[in-house]
């Protein structure tokens, strides 16, 4: 299956304007990286093409904004009524102040898997540094937010389980549980985005010209559902670490 | 008469303009004393997968079959059920993508060949 990938034109053009310097800094830095003619990767490439274009149209559609909403204005609006309806389903009225996290990873994760269905591009969420840079996020914050909302003794004592007795037999097994969640998380992004890219790469290398064109379009739909699954496990997370364990 | 005939010509023509890389395919030369490794890999690859989706279609299936019941005898619990049902297809489908990706590393180290 080698030989099916090829360098894109954006990232060459990017290593070309900005390798060298990279390359020195780097190098200050003590780091040599192997490929001396592409010191940036393309994944890193995509996530900054992600990040600017999410920057500048919510950016440069949140200016002027009103008591009557535009149009622009009410579709911003329904994108943020959605992250915010998921979080109060799943947490409840107190998890409102989640949505600029959950909101900008998936607004990431959604965006970043649908850039590879646009030709000369690729996902960056089908490289496992990606996928695992979100979960690893995901996975500080929820602790993080739990220790905020709970303090750290008692939110230690989530660990324990319900009997003190069985206390040292419960905690190892919750201290595994938690580190799998960004294993599970990570791979399964991973799996899904590059899964698809891979079959779409290996049907269009049988018939180029018009069967893969099904299924792209079922990679719309799980880069969706994948985008959906990654918020939605975010925020079962969140509630889990926050949730006040009644007294007993 | 000869539209059907404009169109068919037609449609040959762009079934063997689809079709053409095929012929253009090569096999790739094996050491033939890694070659039955090779093979075995192959066929342990793809056991692999199919396994894991038979089973993981069925726990699927099971678990759509019972929620549609649920809901069709409750309608105004639907969204709970949506929501429970999303969670659970995940966390099923989330061993099937293990699995993928064993079949997928398994097939592209390609023992034999470089091992």
């Amino acid at each position: 299956m080698e030989g099916l990938e090829h360098s894109l034109f954006i990232v060459e053009l990017f290593n070309k304007a900005f390798g060298k310097p990279i390359l020195a800094v780097l190098g200050l830095l003590g780091i040599h990286p192997k490929n001396t003619q592409n010191p940036v990767p393309d994944y890193i490439v995509m996530c900054l093409i992600v990040a600017l274009l999410l920057m500048l149209l919510l950016g440069l559609s949140t200016r002027k904004l009103s008591r009557i909403p535009s149009r622009r204005q009410s579709v911003l609006e329904l994108i943020i009524e959605t992250f915010e309806n998921l979080l109060v389903d799943v947490i409840g009225e107190e998890g409102r102040k989640y949505v600029p996290m959950i909101g900008s990873i998936g607004l990431f994760i959604l965006s970043a898997n649908l850039l590879g269905l646009v030709p000369g591009l690729m996902s960056p969420t089908s490289k496992l540094n990606v996928t695992a840079g979100c979960a690893i996020s995901v996975f500080v914050y929820y602790h993080w937010q739990g220790i905020k909302a709970q303090g750290f003794l008692r939110y230690l004592k989530h660990f324990t389980g319900p009997i003190p007795a069985l206390a040292p037999l419960l905690f190892p097994i919750e201290i595994i549980s938690h580190f799998s969640r960004p294993v599970s998380l990570s791979l399964r992004l991973f799996g899904n985005i590059f899964a698809e890219e891979l079959l779409i790469i290996i049907i269009a290398s049988i018939v180029p010209f018009v069967l893969p064109l099904p299924f792209m379009a079922v990679a719309i739909f799980t880069a969706v559902i994948q985008a959906f699954v990654f918020v939605l496990l975010a925020c079962i997370y969140i509630g889990g670490a926050v949730a006040q364990e009644e007294e007993h | 008469m000869i539209k059907t005939l404009k169109a068919l010509g037609l449609l040959l023509l762009f079934v063997i303009a689809a079709g053409c890389p095929l012929l253009a395919q090569e096999s790739a030369a094996v050491d033939p004393v890694k070659a039955s490794l090779f093979r075995l890999s192959i066929i342990v690859g793809g056991a692999i997968i199919t396994l894991a989706a038979a089973a993981g279609a069925f726990c699927q299936a099971k678990a759509i079959s019972s929620a549609c019941e649920g809901i069709s005898r409750n309608p105004g619990a639907a969204p709970h059920i949506r929501f429970l049902l999303i969670f659970g297809l995940v966390l099923i489908e989330t061993l099937v993508i293990y699995a993928l990706l064993i079949t997928i590393i398994i097939l592209l180290i390609q023992w034999g060949k470089y091992v």
